[in-house]
This record gives C-alpha cells, structure tokens and sequence, in this order.
C-alpha cells in the first residue's frame, strides 16, 4: 500500500485553477520526483500534502485511509514532514533549538517544566554526525551554516522526529554543483532509511540521479507519469524543456 | 569571547556603566546610597513594563497601546470600586480582566486580518487614550478619579502593589522587587521554556514556525496579554500609590518602554534580544531621570539624552552583532 495516494486532486484559488486532475503515488523506500516549471502547481502540490491548505477536488489518501489536514502540525502527526527550500530554518537561533523547534524536549512539571537543553544539544550533534555532518558548535546560530548544510539539518530533524513521508521543496535550487551533491546524497540516504520520498524541483539532472518515478506538472496539469525503466534522461530534459513546444521552436529558430 | 559578544545585552551594560560613571562623577547628590533607591523605583516603574514589550518584540510585534492600558486599568479598578462601592479587590480582578481583553484583542486583531501590529495597536491606543479621558469625565465629572484610599480593601491593595521598605538609610520601593521577579519569570520563560523557543521562532521567521507545528496564533496573542498583564500591574501601582488617577496619563509611556527593550538588544524585525537586557535599558532610563535633576540640569535634557542613548546602544548592538555572526 503506498503511504500517500493522490487520486484526480484539483485546487482553486477564486476562480484560478492552481491544480487539476492530479495523480501520484509515494511508496515507503522510493523518490517520487515532481518536476515543473514555475507557476506549475509544484508548491500548491505541496500545500496540500504538507497540509497549509487542502484540495477542493478528488482524494488524498494516507496509508489507504481518505485525509484532510487542517494544519502542517496534523500531517506532521501523520508522519508527513516537509522542508521548504528557503524557509526550513530560523536563522537566528541555535543548531539545536531549530532542531528540536516546534517537538522540544522538557523535563520537570509544572511550573518547572523546562527544556531539556543538554539531551537536546546532545542529540542535534548525534543525529547529525549520523548523516555525516560534524558540528563544532550547535550553539551557533544556523544561519551562519552553508545552504546546503541547513538543508541537511531540517533533513535529519525530519528523521529523527519520524517522517515516514519527506517532502522536499526544491532542496538543490539554491546550491552550486558540491552542495547539490551533498543533499542528494542525504535524500538518497533517507530513502535507504525506509522513508517515501517526495522530491519537488526543476532540474531533470538531479532528479535522475536519484528518483523512481517522474511527475511533470505543467499549469496545474499533469503532463507526464512515468517510471525510471519507462522514461531515459534525455527524454525527461526533453519533456521538462517544453517537449514538442521545444521541437516546434527548434524548428522556427533554425537558421536556413 | 565572539560567545560573549553574541549576547544581545552587551550594548546595554555598556551603555549602563558609561551612564553610571558620567552622573556619578558630575552629579554629588547621585553618589549618596539613598539616591540610589530613587533611581530604582524610576527604573522599575518603566522596567515592569519593558520585559512583556521586550517579549513581545522578540516576537515580532509591537504594543502601542501598552502606555495607555497602564492608565485604563487604573481608570477602571477606580471608577469601578468607587461608583459601585465595592471593595478595591473587585477592581483590581475586573481591570485584570480588562487589561488582559485589550491584550487578547490587539493579538487576535493581528493574527486574524495580518495587519501590522503598529496599526492595529496604533487604533486600540487612540480608543483607549480617548476613552480614558471621556469616560472618566463622564463618571466623575472631571480629569482625574476621585480618591479611594478610604475604602475596603485599599490597604492590602496598597501593601502588594505601591509598599516600601528600608534597608539601612536606602527605601526600597516594593515595585523593584516585582521588578526583579517579572525579568526572571520572562528569562525563565524565554530561554528555559518551549513557550520561549516558539516566541524567537515566530519573531526570526513566522513561516518556518508554522511549517513545524509552532502555534503561532496562540503565541503571538499570548505574548499580547502578557503585555495586558503588566499594564494592569502597573496600573495598579500608580492607583495604590497614588489614590487617584490622572486619565490622560500613559501616553507616549510604550515608546520608552520599546527604547528600554530596543536598548537592551532587542531587534526591531524580532526574533532576537532579551529580558535582562530590558531591564538594563530600564535601569538607563532611570539613571539619565534621576541624574539629569541631581545635576541640576533643565529636565527637558532628559528627552535629549534619551535620542543620544537610543542612536549609541542601537549602532553599539548592530556593531558588535555583526562582529559575532561573521564567519
């Protein structure tokens, strides 16, 4: 059964139709890449999932079951965790306090109850020397790490607050070429760990590299749906250019 | 040592002990022990204050009408008790709930319509600042209420909120005590708590705070009450104190304490600063008011040196943060 079932999903916002009649399926232990160009429905795709807003048309199923999430916290309580590209992190605080944000540890009643802190930081610099990254100081304030070190600390929260289903936004966008190759490993490194995988971006490199299956949105419609053995790269790139559109221009701009 | 630097109140100890050490040498009476009570009471009647704005600020919102609550809440334990009768203790309950509701609704004004708070509590400060002064001209038939210190209740009223005491030659004003425990209740809270971890949060960035289950809403409203609550103790201060209150006091009162908290490190974007730095801008404040009289000076300085501290400690905390977050 697979963890997350879209089945002919639409949204409106007024009378603009964000999304229409779309379909997807997230299994435990796979990628499932979502491509699109901007404006393409991506991140309304993601809204819904991650549950800031909730769809109008058709079915969201979670592990079978028909869901409506009337907040992030709801289908966090689902195991649906997402990790939006620029806003993962809140750069001013700590390591370990953006770490366990909004899932904090306490000991005490009462009036005494506290942070834990020391479990707390010890735990940040566990759960990230897992996935390969060695802080000095998880005191710092996370704004002070590299882009693609702060994706790696929201992807390693996900895990430890037990995802079963991790969304991410855009992860390599605003990498250069080592950064992007960092993430990618922890995305693969999450679907190693059992987790279903749901990796929104815009460059079809990427995406093969590390996905199993291949949506392509286009204004709000889903143009393509193939699996890794049904599609190569070159016919992905090719479709995510523009497909035919990108022929037909080909064709006009040639010079005779 | 970069540790060190990183705390938000390094400009305001700074800006403290230079203060301290200018009136000290220039100014005799300021030498003397008893002066020091003075300053105290000067800079816990603003420093009460400062730490539910500083809180807030942290938070990423401001309270324009926190001046104006301290007098409402006063207005109405006084009027309430009087025209009613009742004993003082049924004031002061029914204006904590007042002053609690003007919290509840700035902070539900602007987490439902998401206009800045600036403007919504630029509105409940221009509603309570008038009024404070019709109604209040309404009921007693002029500007200020009439005296309540003869009735039931007025005494142990007086004795929690507006008592004193001495330690040798020094009297210590009981609000400096309150003083102290509202800065550690509001560090204890901010950096001891999950409550405090969500309240950085929505102040750094609101969206990845509501991305993480943080319950924005409720903080954000939270945080306004807070404000709510010392108004209301404040106000019950200068009503116990002073047995009557002037209905056009409080105004201008929510820029000092936002300098107080602005002084102590706290940023005008949120999302970073803190109580005891409040409580050091508070205690600036108090030894400029105090000190510019010692001196002798025309009191309008006051105002002068508040701009000079303001421009000091904001460009000192901008410096010295700068020199912190650099890798």
């Amino acid at each position: 059964m697979p963890l997350i079932e879209m089945t002919g999903v639409g949204k409106r916002y007024g009378t603009i139709v964000a999304l229409h009649d779309v379909s997807l399926r997230v299994n435990a232990g796979q990628i499932t890449c979502v491509l699109g160009d901007n404006g393409a429905g991506k991140s309304t795709l993601i809204k819904i999932m991650s549950g800031l807003h909730q769809h109008d048309e058709g079915e969201l199923l979670v592990d079978g079951e028909p869901a409506r999430f009337g907040s992030p916290r709801a289908a966090l309580d689902r195991g649906i965790a997402t990790v939006y590209q620029d806003l993962a992190v809140v750069a001013l605080m700590p390591v370990w306090r953006n770490f366990f944000l909004g899932s904090e540890l306490t000991r005490g009643f009462g009036p005494l109850r506290r942070l834990d802190i020391d479990a707390m930081r010890r735990t940040t610099r566990d759960e990230l020397a897992r996935m390969g990254i060695h802080l000095g100081d998880v005191e710092q304030p996370i704004g002070q790490l590299s882009g693609g070190e702060r994706q790696c600390v929201a992807i390693a929260r996900a895990i430890h607050f037990g995802a079963r289903v991790l969304i991410l936004d855009e992860p390599t966008a605003a990498l250069g070429v080592k950064q992007s190759g960092v993430v990618l490993k922890y995305v693969a490194a999450a679907r190693d760990a059992g987790l279903g995988v749901v990796f929104i971006t815009h460059n079809p490199h990427h995406a093969y590299l590390v996905g199993d299956h291949f949506v392509l949105l286009n204004r709000g419609r889903m143009r393509l749906d193939r699996r890794r053995d049904e599609i190569s790269l070159d016919d992905l790139t090719r479709e995510m250019a523009g497909g035919d559109e990108l022929t037909a221009l080909t064709h006009e701009l040639q010079r005779t | 040592m970069t540790r060190l630097l990183a705390r938000p109140e390094l400009g305001s100890v700074v800006g403290m002990v230079a203060i301290f050490v200018f009136f000290f040498a220039i100014a005799d009476p300021f030498r003397q022990a008893t002066s020091m009570g003075t300053v105290l009471y000067v800079s816990s009647t603003i420093g009460i204050m400062a730490v539910p704005v500083a809180l807030l600020m942290i938070g990423g919102e401001f309270d324009l009408s926190a001046g104006v609550n301290v007098t409402a809440s006063a207005l109405t334990a006084s009027m309430l008790s009087y025209q009613l009768s009742l004993n003082v203790w049924v004031g002061v309950v029914a204006s904590l709930l007042f002053a609690l509701g003007v919290g509840f609704l700035n902070g539900f004004l602007v987490t439902t319509t998401g206009i800045p708070s600036f403007l919504v509590t630029l509105g409940t400060f221009l509603m309570l600042q008038g009024a404070n002064i019709a109604v209040t001209k309404q009921v007693s038939g002029q500007v200020a209420t009439d005296n309540i210190s003869d009735m039931d209740g007025f005494d142990t009223a007086k004795a929690i909120f507006a008592s004193s005491f001495d330690v040798g030659s020094v009297t210590i004003r009981a609000t400096v005590l309150w003083w102290l425990l509202f800065v550690a209740v509001g560090t204890w809270v901010l950096l001891r708590t999950r409550p405090g971890n969500w309240i950085f949060a929505v102040g750094g960035n609101v969206d990845s705070a509501r991305a993480v289950g943080v319950p924005v809403r409720q903080t954000k409203i939270a945080l306004f009450m807070g404000v709510g609550f010392c108004a209301w103790f404040m106000g019950m201060h200068r009503l116990f104190a002073f047995s009557t209150v002037q209905s056009g006091e409080g105004v201008g009162n929510e820029f000092i304490y936002i300098i107080a908290a602005v002084i102590g490190g706290c940023l005008l974007t949120g999302g970073y600063g803190s109580a005891i730095g409040a409580a050091f801008g508070a205690l600036i404040f108090g030894m400029t008011n105090q000190g510019i009289v010692y001196a002798g000076w025309d009191a309008d300085w006051f105002k002068f040196f508040l701009g000079v501290m303001l421009l000091f400690a904001t460009v000192l905390n901008m410096w010295v943060r700068r020199l912190a977050v650099r890798r």
